[in-house]
């Protein structure tokens, strides 16, 4: 109860907070973004799983995003589908082989075929903008044209309201006999099998379930920024998303979020005061955090709402 | 050729990126940035030689002295204040951990030497150029880069094989519990290697360093690339690195030669396929973790 | 009569050049209660891998229930009623304990949904039956990997259990156990399969436990069956004793 009251208040702050302070739009719309992605990471995690890879699936959503926006002029709401089912496509694609891979060798053929992506995109240059990206003109959003004010109200809006449904549909998954199978790959695959059930089919599932999320994020993150580069699908970057999905926790979708906006604060904080050494500060909390607080923000936070703690990392 | 020299440097810093994963059995995500800091350690170095009007002489050895001195102090202090410290914890969180180190040692670099480029060559103008088969190279990048490897390759190989602490190191790498239990201190070994690791990758840097614009960022691209060599050769081999270093070496060149776009594609597709193929790596002995 | 449960002919096993069975011909009735003892090395395991699908034999077939199921998967296998528990308990050791019996029991429907809860999903009360009968009730909502040893073989027989199997192959139920504990571990555990109407194969190195719980036994030595029979009976032969029991 107390967790959704919780919710509930951040969701209202989200609303709130950006109409009494206008310039907040661009960084919730950034937090919001990267919090989508990085729920996609976490969704892995509890599979006991990290890839390093998947910013390729929001860069890839995000590309094709702006393709689409630059050859046919859609409407900034079938953007958003166009997107995330091409990254759920690719997703499923990838995701045939990739889940017969476990622990370190799913990391590295993750990261293997993103800097793949990321090589691509950055060297044929006359089809993808090279290292520079690609623009886009502000598109349509429910067949309105909006100022850039208004587009990005009208973005933040979709953007709340996906985030929370995503948060929600997670959860649900969670508890679910699929989400709970995924959850056991972690400990204990050969039980599955001899239950019966796949676990490569469970864990494909949760893998396209990743690389949509992720793909949301990116092409929300495309619309915000009217530009895609290469660097959305960098190793680093992916990086970040598995640094945010600890850091906010990832044993429960609030997480994400919570370690997304913490991250984007902390960027805007730094380049304000600490002469944009944001990495340098972050690096060193997620230090202290993992000996300290490994189960993340929401971690910390489960306590007080009530919730039982349940650890998602291994203690050896 | 060209290609030969770039393999040389690839294989100085995935050796390095190896002998960690070895003992620590973590993947140091940092290692990047070791070079990196290799790498603008040497330039500095160069410059104050230069400065200071010393004797150019020592422009050469300078770099010898940046990485280590890089490997030695980051080394060590990676290695006692973190690595470690997080022997017990969840992979993910291993990785994490190194990942944040990077992140932290990528923003003191820029601290330190801002954002502007760095091009300190004197080195390689000192040694002057070559005239093989009608092309000109330079001494430098014939000369001394394959043989630092092949001397690096050497050596490990004889201290590994070898010296008695070498061998220890190699308890280690096999059986870190199974050492200990034999009288090994694995926690010096531990650091011995690391500095040893972390200095081979410095030295990656600082004998990069007179060939290429030192900016943020080569870190970062160096990680992943040594990464690259390390996981097609399979984690842990140092004679596997040195081929697959070799062959991503000469790839690429081949690449530039061909269609230069995909000059950077190269290793990850090489990479990717050797991974799909046998995912445990081309020469790794272990069964990979697939179902 | 009832056909056979269990059925193989002519099963053959190598690795490299160790035969580890060698055209074994044996039947399994409905309601026996079969334990199988031989040294390490001697072939039972290698047996129950290739009855549960984990290794293919090079030569023979399995049948199970009338069906041909040589060579199929631990999955496929699984699902035609052959329930099997390992000598470390394969358990989700950051489940609880209802939680994993939960998990296992939605197989049975194979119900995998991705929206309706999990405790909604499949039977509850066919989860909690299967608890009373392992007497792990009370530590229901516990996670499983705090169970002490003994309690967390039965969480593993539990699993197997819920899926309602006809036959049960367990590896080692006792081995771990401290003496005192091992004979009211199988009295609850033979209860529960009586109870259920499960046949039974468990392998076993105590042969105090098979002379209480065995109806038969199966003695291996290098790769062939020695002998099979009564358990007394079993346990008179010269070569049984000589070979199996004198380790």
């Amino acid at each position: 109860m107390r967790l959704r009251l919780f919710v509930g208040a951040l969701v209202l702050l989200g609303v709130a907070l950006p109409l009494a302070v206008p310039w907040l739009k661009t960084p919730f719309l950034l937090a919001l973004s990267n919090g989508l992605a990085v729920l996609g990471v976490a969704v892995l995690i509890r599979a006991g799983q990290v890839s390093f890879g998947n910013a390729m699936f929001a860069c890839l959503a995000g590309y094709g995003a702006t393709y689409a926006a630059r050859f046919w002029q859609l409407d900034a709401l079938l953007l958003i589908v166009v997107g995330t089912a091409l990254a759920a496509l690719a997703g499923a694609l990838v995701g045939l082989f990739m889940v017969r891979y476990r622990g370190i060798f799913f990391g590295m053929l993750n990261l293997a075929f993103s800097m793949m992506l990321f090589a691509i995109l950055g060297k044929f240059g006359a089809y993808t903008g090279g290292t520079d990206g690609l623009r886009f003109e502000r598109p349509a959003f429910g067949f309105v044209h909006l100022d850039r004010d208004g587009f990005e109200s009208a973005l933040l809006a979709v953007a709340l309201l996906l985030a929370l449904a995503a948060g929600w549909c997670v959860q649900r998954y969670y508890r679910s006999v699929s989400g709970q199978a995924l959850a056991a790959i972690k400990t204990n695959e050969t039980r599955l099998e001899y239950l019966g059930i796949s676990a490569k089919r469970i864990f494909w599932g949760g893998y396209i379930l990743a690389a949509t999320l992720c793909g949301l994020g990116g092409t929300l993150f495309a619309l915000t920024q009217g530009l895609v580069t290469p660097e959305m699908g960098y190793w680093v970057r992916s990086g970040e998303l598995v640094f945010v999905a600890i850091l906010g926790g990832s044993s429960h979708a609030v997480g994400a979020f919570l370690g997304a906006f913490v991250f984007e604060f902390m960027k805007l904080y730094a380049a304000a005061l600490l002469t944009g050494m944001w990495q340098l500060v972050l690096g060193l909390i997620l230090i202290v955090m993992v000996f300290v607080a490994p189960s993340g923000i929401y971690g910390l936070l489960s306590r007080l709402l009530g919730q039982r703690p349940r650890s998602v990392l291994k203690a050896r | 050729m060209d290609g030969i020299s770039y393999a040389a440097l690839l294989f100085l810093v995935a050796v390095g990126l190896t002998l960690i994963f070895g003992v620590m059995r973590i993947i140091n995500i940092a290692h990047g940035s070791l070079y990196a800091w290799g790498g603008y350690f040497a330039a500095t170095l160069g410059l104050a030689i230069a400065k200071f009007g010393l004797s150019p002489g020592l422009a050469l050895p300078a770099l010898f002295v940046a990485a280590l001195a890089v490997g030695v102090l980051l080394g060590s202090l990676l290695e006692v204040g973190l690595l470690r410290r997080i022997l017990d914890k969840d992979p993910i969180l291993q990785l994490l951990v190194t990942f944040a180190a990077f992140m932290v040692l990528e923003d003191l670099q820029r601290l330190i030497w801002g954002v502007q480029p760095y091009f300190v060559s004197e080195v390689v103008s000192q040694l002057g150029t070559l005239l093989v088969a009608g092309v000109t190279y330079t001494r430098y990048q014939l000369l001394v880069l394959p043989l630092c490897a092949i001397a690096v390759f050497l050596g490990l190989r004889w201290f590994l094989g070898r010296t008695p602490i070498g061998r220890q190191i190699t308890a280690v790498t096999h059986d870190r519990e199974v050492a200990t239990a034999m009288g090994v201190n694995a926690a010096r070994v531990s650091l011995l290697t690391i500095v040893i690791g972390a200095s081979l990758g410095a030295l990656g840097g600082a004998l990069a360093s007179p060939t290429t614009s030192l900016v943020p960022g080569i870190g970062a691209e160096m990680m992943v690339l040594s990464f690259a060599v390390v996981a097609t050769a399979g984690l842990g081999q140092i004679g596997g690195a040195a081929i697959a270093a070799l062959l991503i070496g000469i790839s690429r060149a081949f690449a530039i030669y061909l269609m230069p776009e995909l000059e950077v594609l190269v290793p990850y597709l090489i990479m990717v396929l050797v991974l799909l193929v046998r995912p445990q790596g081309m020469f790794s002995v272990a069964e990979a973790r697939r179902i | 009569m009832r056909p056979a449960l269990l059925q193989t002919r002519g099963i053959s096993l190598a690795f490299g050049g160790v035969v580890a069975a060698q055209a074994i011909d044996f039947t399994l009735s409905h309601g026996e209660r079969l334990a199988v003892v031989g040294q390490n090395g001697a072939g039972k395991t290698t047996f129950i891998n290739i009855c549960t699908g984990h290794l293919k034999p090079s030569a023979g077939t399995v049948h199970f229930d009338g069906h041909d199921i040589t060579g199929h998967s631990s999955r496929s296998i699984t699902r035609r009623g052959v329930g099997r528990t390992f000598q470390l308990p394969q358990i989700f050791s950051e489940h609880t304990v209802r939680e994993c019996l939960l998990l296992a029991a939605s197989s049975v429907g194979r119900r995998r949904g991705f929206w309706v809860p999990m405790e909604e999903a499949v039977d509850a009360n066919e989860v909690d039956e299967t608890l009373e009968l392992l007497q792990l009730s009370s530590r229901a909502r516990d996670v499983a990997g705090s169970l002490p040893g003994g309690q967390r073989k039965l969480l593993d027989v539990a699993m197997a259990l819920v899926l309602r199997p006809k036959l049960m192959i367990m590896d080692e139920p006792t081995s771990g156990v401290s003496s005192d504990e091992k004979h009211e571990l199988m009295r609850v555990l033979m209860r529960a399969l009586d109870e259920r109407g499960v046949t039974t194969i468990f392998v076993e190195h105590d042969i105090d436990i098979v002379r209480c719980y065995a109806t038969r036994l199966c003695a291996w030595i290098a790769g062939r069956v020695a002998a099979d029979g009564l358990p007394e009976q079993v346990l008179s032969d010269p070569a049984v004793v000589r070979n199996v029991i004198g380790e």
